[in-house]
């Protein structure tokens, strides 16, 4: 085992870079970055034809680190400069990692409309409830009631789901994990994105820097011991009624569907055009 | 240099197809006659209705400035297109009015013929009266053959409408050679006193 | 291409994808906006068969990445907007000029501010396209006034993107936008078309950032075996986030260095009977038209009128201003703004008589107004 985790090291991130990374000790996103060189490992992807885009924030950093063809964008705008890529040149594999507030926020409507046109990207998103590297401010999957760094008294508005939205959305391939469940994650995103179409798959994070401190969640160990108390399969969930859902954690597939791919329906257009010349 | 433009000014209401006569006119100049050609047009924002104008510039040398100066021919479709396009007349400009809308005219040199009559009564599709209007604005301005009207309207129409837009252009240009020039009131102003 | 060497009557906004296709373009993303519309109406029809791909964005920031993006994979990428749109890309449009990534955005000027007059001519965003983006940056402005114009100027918009590695702006405005014009375009065989440098060296030795002596590097592309890090944090020559100041100041020098060193054929002007002139007048855009329809008028009039047309907008064209201010004792600067080039022009010589017109009431210049301004010169 260890020398698998030496392997993957040396093989996936970057030795010119200095590390240590910017996450502060105990962060989920290590574990994503570790789950996401994982499931390309064991697809044997070409690191040439892997792009790997993220937005602005913690998560944004990420690329960074790995060996890929990498792009560090916008706030919010990975999944555009995903779209471009990909159209440009279908035959790479492009992923986005983003956070709440990235996706969902300054970053939202290109989510929705991503999903909705089903180009074949994946969408990773880091959902730790808060804006961590500006400071703690709240994001639109902060709880309502909690404290951030702009919610000093208790916060009023309503988050939202991600994984639910991408479902509504039209997303191809939908998913939820936590940073608790890492094997889980191992093999969530490597359906992501071996899926032909759009995936997300949201990671349920924790920040205890930003969120936990201001609401008195504890240690690192002590939230991801939270996300395994509170999460349920989807097939349990299936079984239990909205209220003894209420503070769970859905984890694993909610949507596996096939639709016409953005890239096939683009070559039957060109096809046609071509023919009309 | 010899400044030889010859300014035409359509006005009409949105939907009349005013913007489609001058874009004939435009191809029919440029690429079958061989002028130097600017076509512009100003609209609103609604695509039916409101007021539309569009104007076609040709010329043997190249054309600086791309709109109307001064109008050589002005075509009215509507009433409310003659009062607020009738200004910036070249003397013994030729105002050309569509007689089925437009009833007050300010001035006595003028050319009146039915295009939306023609149109409706002779070729019986009304939305042609368009292409009417444009055979008789280009006989009147005298810088056109009718076997380049003839492609310019091929070019530009679709194939299952060729033949009602081709009769339409004829009954246009047979409505304007009945026009007797000659007996147009002339301005009293003389050619010299042109503005910039 | 079809149809090419023949001639045909197009409209400003048609010629532009005509020159985009002739340059190498083969990626279009937009979002509706009178009046650029037909821009991307016309490459959603053309790109397709070509074997390019138009897409239609959610908004005008996302239009912005997507052409960032598929440049970065290798393919030539445009974008059209009007004032509002080109204000949500100001965004990106910082991206690319912090990650050197070759694309053209085409701003067809209406009035504004704010949704304005959409459908009135204007050209009230030449300083949006200068200074739009946050932070200093260097960015290369063209303007376009005729339909020909509009094919030349977009092919060398796209000549000049790829050799620079910088975005470049072509602002056109609602008049050449609309205007319908007989043109004969070149065979796409005669025109010359420039592709950016691609690295030569072994991948392990590619240096994504590297300064040379044009201070322009070369450009992988993403799938060809260079991986690198592209960032908007400023980065080292290695293309990894740097705040260490020696290094911030290399690479933001270069940035300007670059541009510096193609001055000689970026900065382009047009010169019409200034041989002689004691007045100038100094113009872009359509204005540039009425401007020299004016000066032949007032030449018969014994006035000494001369014009000179800038279609760089910037970098200023100090290089060709300078000399005009110099040999005329008053120069006349019309535009449909309440002077943003004109105080350009000021800023070469701040004791040159430089007179303003401006109009910003969502009609064009007429000839006479120049005209009747230079008589009383």
């Amino acid at each position: 085992m260890p020398e698998k985790v030496e392997r993957l090291r040396h093989d996936y991130l970057r030795h010119d870079k200095k590390f240590p990374h910017v996450w502060c000790p105990g962060c989920g996103n290590g574990i994503v970055l570790g789950s996401l060189i994982r499931a390309i490992d064991a697809l044997k992807l070409e690191k040439d034809e892997l792009v790997l885009a993220s937005g602005i924030g913690c998560s944004g950093r990420m690329p960074v680190y790995v060996d890929l063809n990498t792009l560090h964008t916008t706030h919010g705008r990975a999944l555009t400069f995903a779209t471009g890529i990909k159209l440009a040149n279908p035959s790479l594999t492009v992923l986005t990692v983003m956070g709440d507030g990235d996706a969902t926020a300054i970053g939202g409507n290109h989510f929705i409309h991503a999903a909705r046109r089903n180009l074949d990207l994946t969408a990773i998103i880091i959902n730790n409830q808060i804006y961590g590297m500006t400071g703690g401010q709240y994001s639109p999957t902060t709880p309502y009631g909690s404290r951030a760094a702009t919610a000093a008294y208790g916060h009023i508005e309503h988050a939202f789901s991600i994984a639910e939205l991408a479902v509504t959305a039209g997303a191809s391939f939908v998913a939820r994990g936590t940073v608790y469940h890492a094997k889980l994650l191992d093999k969530l995103i490597a359906k992501g994105i071996s899926k032909k179409g759009f995936s997300v798959i949201e990671i349920i994070s924790n920040c205890h820097t930003q969120y936990g401190r201001r609401n008195k969640m504890g240690d690192p160990v002590t939230m991801m011991q939270e996300f395994k108390d509170r999460a349920v399969t989807v097939e349990k969930a299936a079984k239990l009624s909205p209220e003894e859902l209420a503070d769970r954690i859905t984890i694993g597939v909610l949507t596996d569907i096939d639709k016409p791919n953005y890239t096939e329906e683009l070559q039957k257009i060109r096809d046609i055009a071509e023919k009309n010349r | 240099m010899k400044d030889d433009r010859y300014e035409i000014r359509f006005g009409g209401s949105g939907g009349q197809g005013i913007i489609l006569a001058a874009v004939i006119l435009a191809e029919a100049a440029g690429v079958y006659e061989g002028y130097h050609v600017c076509q512009t047009q100003s609209y609103g924002p609604e695509a039916r209705g409101g007021r539309s104008k569009a104007e076609v510039v040709i010329s043997r040398s190249e054309i600086d400035y791309p709109k109307v100066i001064q109008m050589d021919l002005f075509l009215a479709m509507t009433q409310a297109a003659l009062d607020a396009y009738f200004f910036d007349f070249k003397p013994n400009g030729l105002l050309v009015v569509d007689s089925t809308f437009v009833k007050q005219i300010p001035s006595s040199r003028v050319i009146t013929i039915p295009f939306t009559r023609i149109a409706r009564d002779e070729i019986g599709k009304e939305i042609v009266a368009n292409i009417v209007a444009l055979g008789a604005v280009a006989l009147l301005s005298r810088k056109f053959s009718s076997e380049n009207l003839e492609k310019a309207v091929l070019s530009k129409v679709p194939a299952q409408f060729k033949d009602i837009n081709l009769q339409a252009l004829h009954a246009g240009m047979k409505a304007a050679s009945e026009v007797d020039l000659s007996h147009l009131p002339r301005s009293i102003i003389s050619d010299e006193e042109k503005e910039v | 291409m079809t149809e090419q060497s023949t001639r045909q009557v197009l409209q400003g906004n048609e010629a532009i994808v005509e020159g985009a296709l002739a340059a190498g373009c083969r990626f279009f993303a937009g979002y509706p906006i009178t009046p650029a519309s037909e821009i991307a109406e016309l490459m959603s029809l053309r790109l397709p068969a070509v074997g390019g791909t138009f897409i239609q964005m959610e908004d005008e920031i996302a239009s912005m990445g997507a052409v960032i993006g598929a440049s970065l994979a290798g393919v030539k990428s445009l974008t059209a907007t009007s004032g509002p749109g080109f204000s949500l890309m100001q965004e990106n449009l910082g991206y690319a000029c912090v990650t050197e990534v070759p694309c053209v955005i085409v701003s067809v000027m209406r009035g504004g501010p704010s949704t304005g007059l959409p459908t009135s001519p204007a050209q009230g965003d030449v300083m949006q396209a200068r200074w739009g983006t946050h932070g200093d940056h260097p960015i290369i402005v063209l303007s376009v006034s005729s339909v020909s114009d509009c094919f030349d100027i977009t092919v060398q918009a796209f000549n000049f993107s790829e050799k620079y590695r910088v975005p470049v702006i072509i602002l056109s405005d609602e008049i050449v936008a609309h205007t319908r014009e007989a043109v004969t375009l070149p065979s796409v065989q005669k025109i010359e078309v420039f592709e950016r440098i691609r690295p030569s060296v072994p991948p392990e030795w590619y240096i994504p950032y590297e300064d040379n002596s044009r201070g322009v590097p070369a450009m992988a592309v993403m799938g060809d075996g260079y991986r690198h890090h592209v960032t908007g944090l400023i980065h080292d020559t290695k293309g990894f986030p740097t705040d260490r100041s020696e290094e911030v100041n290399a690479f933001q020098r270069r940035q300007f260095r670059k541009i510096t060193n193609g001055f000689y054929e970026i900065l382009m002007t047009k010169s019409f009977m200034m041989e002689d002139a004691e007045i100038a007048v100094i113009a872009y855009g359509s204005v540039s038209r009425s401007a020299q329809h004016a000066i032949i008028a007032a030449r018969e009039k014994g006035v000494k009128a001369g014009l000179l047309h800038l279609i760089t907008l910037f970098p200023f064209p100090k290089k060709d201003v300078d000399p005009v201010l110099r040999q005329c004792r008053s120069v006349l600067v019309p535009e449909m703004n309440m002077g943003q080039i004109s105080r350009e022009v000021k800023r070469v010589n701040l004791t040159s008589k430089v007179v303003a017109i401006n109009r910003v009431d969502g009609q064009f210049i007429t000839p006479t107004e120049i005209y009747n301004k230079l008589l009383s010169m």
